[in-house]
């Protein structure tokens, strides 16, 4: 990152280029994710997805993107055109913002802030909001009751996001997620998930909470995204695809961008806050900075193929349900996790 | 004149106060809102004018009709009785062959025809093989409906196995034509009772997987287990049947009490809900009585197979269909959605004079409001898709 | 059992379903999958399969049972007797044929591949082929003729016809000129009730 500033000697520009990186990861993980996910879905249940474009399917996601590209744009007569047309850019904004602090690899990070893991978790909650205005702004009841549903949601499960990301802080001692990532550098040992770089008794009894509570993260994290077991504000057989009903072509895309965008944003916060980030499991063998990028993507990868898993198996909750879990299921074992672990490190 | 039920033009929606714990008050109003005919879970087109308070289902009026194309009236004017069968095909497209046994049962025993012992035990392997293949669509479609898109698949690639052992029999794999008045179309071919033993032998397996898959998964079970619930007198006064009557507790099924063909022969029991996950008659009890039935219906095809007498499948099939005039007779059959009814007027010609059907899943639908109110709209998806409707034979 | 152990209860078993769940699933993921890619690969059709309708036409004698037993209505045949000097030939089954045929129209779109029409047929002349794939741009190229005739048979048929018509009819009026006038033959007494 230092090296590039020297090359062009002029902050603003750098400073643009360097925000406008993940965007470019953003696209081409959306392309690939698509296809996994469209791959991965179809063999599970024991068919074949796309097989003409390209060898086994693999041009499909383009023809999707140019598909949504060339749609004509529909609002409906009586929405509230302004909100309307707000609503996907700011889904896509609070999604895009959470990536100027992921610790992409060692030598690069979008904003190297001391308060990497709060601002995810307040940048978050803009996802809300552009789901509420696409709800409120169609003027459709089905659209509404998607919109509402989703904002209860969503609000709920930040919650558990947040006690989990204390959790990590108190055992790191840092908000900076990079920090958070050394932290962790030196191999699958000093990873949080198992208790981080500390004496190996304070290490034992510190894993099974960090266990529990990166598997809730896990959890909060699906919930965050919008997607089965908890995707009732988009549930397909109820309400006709939830808020997005009213949308198509590019304003569509933008949503689905950003949902598959937040897909790979909450795993890559669970690796880096737990698993390492881009640190190699292997200690110095194979790390690097370029090295650091795949082990980062890499990981990410798996949980997004984890997600994808659990969505095709798992029937969807019901909304009082979906609060059930939140507040008296996932709320009050972070609780315990967090009293437990705050005492472990004080002893 | 009979008004077909709607909410009064000049229905107000009822509008509330909540007061909150500041001193505020919030003003509350009541949503009408349209399930309309097109809707990815009302299993066909069906219109449900809901009014939701919040999420809470206040009424529910389901509205028919969608997809009537005057199928008693076609049977009046056919030039004989055989012609009735593929229309009565297309009735229930999803259990076609309980719609010609029942109807071709009706004809026989208004002209007192006998037929021949091996036409009666094809004719119980079709329909409970069709019968496997009803519920099949039933369970599938239910999980798509709470929201688990994968058994749908699974239970279709199990459908296609008995698909093509109907095609093999009779050259079609959803509107049959096959059982007719006095026998059956085609007697079956040499390599159908092999066929139909592997599939049984693999099928059994298949059951167990997608209990485990979805019968038996706990958000599954919270999502269906309370829902729904109807009690047993209610389910007797609105004439229910079939598997949602029994999944209310009521051992009751034609096939043993008003028995017909020759299930009087063959050793199988009707499944009945017992409330094992919540109470009895909610939607978990009409789900599992469903996938239990699949279970005996394997069981009956592997008797029936095992008797499988000689014979002439088309000795007694009759040239010319003539009733007496003013002849009436009313038949009930198990279809696989409840008890499927004809009731047919002759004149003495060769046509009929009057074809009623009853449909079990327009019965089955009629206690959808009283059911539905009180839950939420999720229920409502769901308590629909238990009901398991067809609207072809809703409509008619 | 207690709620606090409900709730342990509930917990467990929603992660133990879960995980059995998943493990359903990823076997799946690892088994062959079920579809057959038409249409590079087609699947065999059964030998009694109810498809396209096809008539041979030389054998078909005009009877109309066919169209009688349609429960839709989509056989339409005409026919036109034929003269007794004009030999029509014989069906494959050696029936003689007396019939022109000059219309047999089968609109495919409305028939409901019953195979209703097959039963009857003294000659099997119509049978339901495997033919699937018969799908047109254009609804009128739904309506099948089966039918040879040019319209100049037509109307030399139709000729001859009129003309032994009128033939006949002269025949039995002279008949009935020449002929003595007999009494008709007494009635049978009825039964005595």
């Amino acid at each position: 990152m230092e090296f590039i500033q020297t090359l062009l000697a002029n902050e603003l520009v750098v400073s643009i280029l360097l925000s406008l990186l993940p965007l470019v990861f953003i696209i081409a993980y959306a392309l690939v994710v698509l296809y996994t996910e469209m791959k991965v879905a179809a063999h599970i249940q024991d068919r074949v997805a796309y097989m003409r474009t390209g060898w086994h399917g693999l041009l499909q996601p383009i023809a999707d993107m140019l598909k949504l590209l060339q749609k004509e744009d529909i609002i409906p007569d009586k929405a509230d055109r302004l909100l309307f047309r707000l609503a996907p850019i700011i889904a896509f904004v609070g999604t895009y913002a959470a990536y100027a602090v992921l610790p992409f690899s060692s030598i690069y990070i979008g904003s190297n802030i001391n308060l990497g893991a709060f601002f995810l978790v307040a940048v978050g909650s803009l996802v809300v909001v552009g789901i509420l205005m696409a709800g409120w702004a169609s003027n459709n009841k089905w659209s509404l009751f998607g919109g509402v549903r989703s904002a209860a949601q969503m609000i709920s499960y930040e919650i558990p996001t947040a006690i989990a990301i204390i959790i990590v802080v108190m055992i790191t001692g840092s908000l900076n997620l990079q920090d958070v990532t050394k932290f962790q550098d030196g191999g699958i040992g000093n990873w949080v998930v198992f208790g981080g770089p500390l004496p190996w008794l304070q290490k034992l009894m510190l894993m099974p909470f960090t266990i529990i509570t990166f598997f809730i993260l896990f959890v909060s994290s699906i919930a965050e995204v919008n997607r089965t077991p908890f995707d009732l504000p988009e549930a397909e057989s109820e309400l006709v695809q939830g808020f997005n009903t009213e949308y198509s072509g590019m304003r569509f895309a933008m949503f689905y961008l950003s949902e598959y965008a937040n897909l790979f944003t909450v795993s890559a916060v669970g690796v880096a806050l737990f698993l390492g980030g881009w640190s190699s499991p292997f200690g110095t063998f194979m790390s690097g900075p370029v090295w650091g990028l795949f082990w980062f993507v890499a990981k990410a990868y798996v949980f997004v193929l984890v997600q994808i898993w659990v969505r095709w198996t798992v029937p969807r909750l019901r909304v009082d349900q979906l609060m059930y879990v939140s507040w008296k299921v996932l709320t009050p074992w972070l609780f315990v996790c967090l009293l437990s672990v705050g005492l472990i490190l004080v002893l | 004149m009979l008004q077909p039920p709607t909410l009064p033009t000049n229905y107000t929606v009822k509008q509330g106060h909540i007061k909150t714990s500041t001193g505020k008050t919030i003003r509350t109003e009541e949503m009408i809102i349209n399930m309309g005919p097109q809707h990815p879970s009302t299993h066909g087109v069906l219109r449900l004018e809901i009014v939701v308070d919040g999420e809470i289902i206040v009424d529910c009026i389901p509205h028919i009709g969608y997809l009537h194309r005057c199928f008693e009236k076609h049977c009046e004017h056919m030039t004989n009785y055989q012609q009735v069968i593929p229309y009565a095909d297309r009735m229930d497209y999803c259990s076609a062959m309980t719609n010609e046994w029942a109807f071709a049962l009706a004809t026989e025993r208004m002209l007192k025809i006998e037929v021949p012992e091996r036409v009666e035990y094809i004719r119980v392997i079709m329909a409970e093989l069709q019968r496997i293949a009803s519920h099949l669509i039933a369970v599938g479609t239910y999980g798509i409906d709470s929201g688990a898109f994968t058994p749908f698949l699974y239970t279709f690639i199990d459908r296609e196995k008995i698909l093509d052992l109907f095609e093999m029999t009779c050259g079609a794999r959803l509107l049959y034509n096959y059982i007719w008045i006095g026998g059956l179309s085609h007697d079956l071919p040499p390599k159908f009772v092999e066929q139909a033993k592997d599939f049984v032998r693999y099928f059994r397996p298949r059951l167990k997987m997608l209990n485990d898959l979805l019968s038996y998964n706990e958000i599954f079970v919270k999502r269906t287990a309370n829902v729904g619930v109807l009690p047993k007198d209610v389910a007797i006064n609105y004439a229910v049947s079939g598997p949602q009557l029994r999944g209310s507790g009521v051992n009751w099924d034609l096939r043993r009490d008003d028995p017909y063909s020759i299930y009087h022969k063959l050793e199988w029991e009707p499944q009945v809900g017992k409330g094992e996950m919540g109470t009895v008659g909610d939607c978990w009890d009409r789900h599992i009585v469903r996938m239990h039935e699949m279970e005996q219906c394997l069981n009956i095809i592997e008797q029936a197979i095992a008797g499988l007498p000689e014979g002439n499948v088309q000795a007694a099939i009759p040239r010319r269909i003539r009733p007496e005039k003013d002849a009436e007779i009313y038949v009930r059959t198990e279809s696989s959605r409840g008890e499927l009814g004809f009731y047919i007027v002759s004149d003495g010609t060769a046509s009929p004079f009057r074809v009623k059907a009853r449909g079990p899943a327009f019965v089955n639908l009629s206690v959808l409001p009283e059911i539905a109110k009180g839950g939420m709209i999720a229920d409502l998806v769901l308590i629909a898709g238990s009901i398991d409707i067809v609207l072809g034979e809703v409509d008619r | 059992m207690s709620a606090v152990g409900t709730y342990f209860y509930n917990i467990f078993r929603s992660l133990y379903t879960v995980v059995v769940g998943m493990k359903i699933t990823i076997n799946h993921l690892f088994t062959r999958s079920a579809t057959v890619q038409y249409p590079t690969v087609k699947m065999k059709i059964p030998e009694r399969a109810r498809n396209r309708l096809y008539v041979n036409i030389d054998d078909c004698i005009g009877c109309d049972q066919c169209s009688m037993a349609c429960p839709v209505d989509c056989i339409t045949i005409d026919t036109i007797k034929s003269t007794p000097d004009v030999d029509l030939g014989l069906t494959s089954k050696n029936t003689k044929k007396r019939l022109y045929v000059p219309r047999f129209d089968i609109d495919i779109a409305k028939c409901c591949y019953c195979g209703l029409c097959v039963w009857p047929c003294p000659t099997d002349c119509i049978v339901m082929t495997d033919v699937y794939e018969f799908s047109e741009f254009d609804r009128k190229k739904l309506v099948y003729s089966f039918s040879n005739m040019t319209s100049e048979e037509i109307a030399g048929a139709q000729e001859r016809l009129k003309k032994y018509d009128e033939e006949q009819t002269a025949k039995k009026a002279a008949a009935k000129a020449a002929a003595p006038i007999t009494p008709p033959p007494p009635k049978p007494e009825p039964p005595a009730s």
